[in-house]
């Protein structure tokens, strides 16, 4: 094909001032991680020891995956506020088969259960075409109230004999950290490669972005949604698992209000709610910011009365520095 | 109107830059009281930004504004209101579920201990009314009002508010003909009341018609300021690109005897398409013609599956498409340039090469991971071939010009290497000399052996390009024009004969 070349404009030189405030947007988030790792350090002798780091790392694998999830969720452009539901429901299911096969056939099921409270999830929403925020709301209520009826509200437990395989996610694994922090880090290293490298990392981004520009160029824009909630189902069978393992036992009320907790840590993180951008590992920062915190108030020896509030005001903090950084850059 | 009398502004050394590239450059400006200022450039040139700085919409990084001599802030609207600057941006900015009256006394209600007043508010709408001669019901809602007529609204607002200034930026793009006559007659009458305008349009024509002086932009700098009397619409282009061009468009290369016919159509009816049936051959580019909501875009979309025929069939080299969605189509080796890059084209925060690539992810993966040395191999070549110029292919597709960011859009599409590319509005928002270079794309294409269908709604790009004008009126084909037919045929076709006038 022949077009005319025309001689090119040069760029004029980027500012120093705005380049700084691009790499601020990019990784802020990371340079606020390290300095409060460093300020710990700095004001504790028990902050980096080994039994605190493994302790630190397990806390943060529960939030940390349900931010995950959540993150991948937003990136598409839906909301999943089904999570915590999710996690307890699926718990309940995997102690319940548990009880009537093995305790791995059990978390085989939770997380099988998980997948598939996540698929109707996500068909849900697609299918009804209603605002992921309220359909899902609505989902969440009915996944709570199951929780409810399957158990009748009561805590339900492994056999005695199986007990202690039960507990095996709070076993100490690789390099003394416990299964469940190895089964987060491996979880989620899988899912960061899956949404920066694969083709339908690429489409979840495009979906998220502008829905109808990716419908136009040939993607299926409900089934992405739709993998994606299946994504964040298995993420809270996990964390549920997690969670059970270390009580356990699983109950209707399990992580009440944490699906707000996850997306708050995606936000925090860096991943914009508006869909389209974000990243898996600012969900795992996000989440090691807000356990942080609550660690810092440990080791301090601060009054937990406060922790809340300062979350709070770290949240407000990241997401205006978001905003104002970006309106800088643009 | 405003008993205060217009300032004369000066700027002196504004500047303005994001993420490091400047977009305005070190601008002085003098605007006389009472003048009509016309705002000229290329997409890009930094018209709107500076008129986004005057109104208070943006901040400029250097230099300084002076109203009669007096330095002065404006960091916020509320600001530029203050000074009697009022902004009418390219979006708007009215409430949709508000009334005209509420609209045009927005935030400024008349009020008595406290409530708002509409008698107060009524009545001095209707002085408005009488001054500017519109006739606008006051308690309709704006979302109910046509465009035209909304933008009436934020003439009114702008008014009420006492603007001795206002500033308009791409005010008849979205306007009728007629319309753009009462705004412009507006416009002159406002300036002869003594209220300063500062306007930025494409149209030359209609700038030439209504300024004092004209400003050329270029690159995010002042070319030169000069009276419209002393200047020409060829002159302006000249400035605006840098050097005198010819818009001269490329003739399409005869097609071949016996290409085959590569996308044929019957009976399509949805909404507005009313039974539309065409046939294009390999190497042919079909335009279509017809009146806005003539069912023009609709059928384009209805040709890719966009949206699903109620009847019709349509049929890509000799088979029909399985199913009418744009997985089939896009199977089938049909391409779609939608109408709205920013709506349906692109996904504007992501990367140049992200988006180039979206289309065609199957084609480069080894099982589910996308292979990224092929990709950017892909991309690369697409995007010399069609000239995207990027500083950076991973930099998000919203910084890149008017031009590159359709550049891009006809590259995603091109690396499918289609056999029916579908063009709706194939350079809208683009400046000349990427026009020019779509064109040749286009041709170039066509010359290759692709069957195109282009839809514009300018007529002479569209005669211009094609071999064969098909025109729509009311959904329906009224007429086919073979190459060589002057716009006026086409136009009086699309209008309708019997009619006359537009309807």
């Amino acid at each position: 094909m022949s077009v005319d070349t025309l001689p090119k404009t040069a760029a004029p030189p980027a500012g120093n001032m705005s380049r700084l405030a691009f790499r601020m947007r990019d990784y802020g988030i990371v340079a606020a991680l390290v300095i409060i790792v460093i300020a710990l350090s700095v004001s504790t002798d028990t902050f980096l020891t080994t039994g605190n780091i493994v302790n630190l790392l397990d806390q943060t694998a529960v939030i940390g995956l349900l931010a995950t999830g959540a993150t991948i969720c937003i990136i598409s452009g839906v909301f999943d506020l089904t999570a915590s539901a999710t996690l307890a429901l699926s718990a309940i299911i995997g102690v319940q088969v548990g009880r009537v096969t093995d305790v791995y056939v059990g978390m085989l099921a939770a997380v099988v259960a998980g997948a598939l409270l996540g698929f109707v999830t996500g068909t849900v929403v697609v299918r009804s075409g209603v605002n992921s925020f309220v359909g899902t709301l609505a989902t969440s209520m009915v996944y709570r109230g199951l929780a409810v009826m399957v158990t009748g509200g009561a805590i339900v437990y492994p056999l005695t004999g199986a007990a202690e395989t039960f507990g095996m996610l709070t076993w100490p694994s690789l390099f003394g950290l416990t299964s469940a922090t190895i089964m987060f880090v491996v979880v989620v290293g899988v899912l960061a490669v899956v949404v920066a490298r694969t083709t339908f990392g690429r489409r979840l981004y495009a979906v998220g972005g502008n829905a109808e520009a990716a419908r136009l160029s040939g993607i299926r824009v409900g089934s992405i949604h739709v993998t994606a909630f299946m994504i964040s189902g298995v993420c809270s069978a996990l964390a549920g698992l997690i969670l059970a393992s270390r009580a356990g036992s699983a109950q209707s009320t399990m992580a009440t209000g944490t699906e707000l907790t996850a997306i708050a840590a995606a936000v925090v993180g860096g991943t914009s709610i508006l869909g389209g951008e974000g990243a898996v590992w600012r969900a795992i920062v996000g989440a090691l910011l807000l356990t942080l915190i609550g660690n810092g108030f440990n080791l301090l020896g601060w009054d937990t009365i406060y922790q809340q509030v300062l979350q709070g005001l770290l949240i407000l903090f990241a997401v205006t520095m978001d905003r104002w950084l970006r309106k800088r850059t643009r | 109107m405003s008993s205060r009398k217009a300032p004369s502004i000066a700027v002196r050394g504004v500047g303005k830059s994001y993420s490091g590239v400047t977009v305005l450059h070190d601008i002085d400006l003098d605007i006389a009281p009472g003048e009509v200022h016309g705002l000229v450039g290329e997409n890009g040139a930094g018209k709107s930004t500076l008129l986004k700085i005057l109104g208070g919409a943006i901040r400029a990084d250097a230099g300084t504004l002076s109203f009669d001599g007096e330095q002065v802030t404006v960091g916020s609207p509320r600001d530029a209101i203050g000074h009697g600057i009022s902004l009418i941006s390219q979006e708007g900015a009215l409430v949709p579920a508000l009334s005209v009256l509420d609209n045009v006394f927005l935030a400024r209600w008349s009020h008595r201990g406290g409530l708002v007043s509409a008698r107060a508010d009524r009545k001095r709408l209707a002085g408005l009314l009488e001054t500017t001669g519109f006739t606008v019901d006051p308690d309709e809602r704006v979302d109910r009002l046509p465009i035209g007529v909304q933008q009436q609204v934020e003439i009114l607002r702008s008014l009420a508010r006492g603007a001795q200034v206002i500033a308009m930026d791409e005010p008849t793009a979205v306007l009728a003909e007629h319309e753009k006559e009462n705004l412009l007659a507006l416009i002159r009458k406002l300036a002869a009341g003594g209220t300063t305008i500062i306007l930025v349009s494409h149209f030359l024509e209609e700038v030439l018609s209504v300024a004092d002086r004209i400003t050329v932009l270029r690159d995010g700098a002042l070319i030169r300021t000069q009276k419209a009397s002393e200047t020409s619409p060829r002159e302006l282009v000249g400035h605006m690109v840098g050097r005198e061009i010819d818009v001269l468009y490329p003739d399409p290369r005869p097609v071949p005897d016996g290409a085959p016919v590569m996308l044929a159509a019957r009976g399509l009816k949805r909404g507005l398409v009313n039974g539309v049936g065409l046939e294009v051959r390999a190497g042919e580019i079909l335009g279509i013609a017809g009146l806005v909501g003539s069912g023009r875009t609709e059928t384009l979309r209805l040709l890719f599956g966009a949206d699903r025929p109620v009847e019709g069939v349509v049929e890509v080299d000799g088979a029909e498409l399985a199913q009418p969605t744009p997985r089939a189509a896009m199977a089938a080796g049909v391409a779609l340039v939608p109408e709205s890059r920013k709506e349906q084209g692109l996904v504007m925060q992501r990367s140049v090469a992200e988006n180039v690539a979206l289309s065609s992810l199957s084609g480069r993966r080894a099982g589910p991971f996308v292979r990224r040395p092929a990709e950017k191999k892909a991309v690369g070549e697409i995007a010399k071939s069609v000239d995207i110029r990027a500083a950076d292919p991973e930099a998000a597709i919203e910084t890149l010009s008017g031009g590159n960011q359709q550049k891009a859009l006809f590259a995603k599409w091109l690396l499918r290497k289609p056999k029916v590319l579908l063009i709706d509005e194939p350079t809208r928002g683009v400046d000349v000399a990427a026009k020019t270079q779509i064109h040749h794309l286009i041709t170039g294409l066509a010359a290759d052996g692709m069957a195109v269908v282009c839809v514009s709604s300018e007529i002479e790009e569209l005669l211009a390009l094609s071999h064969r004008v098909l025109v729509l009126r009311h959904g329906e084909p009224v007429g086919e024009y073979p190459r060589g037919t002057t716009p006026e045929v086409v136009i009086a076709a699309a209008f309708g004969s019997d009619e006359g006038e537009p309807s």
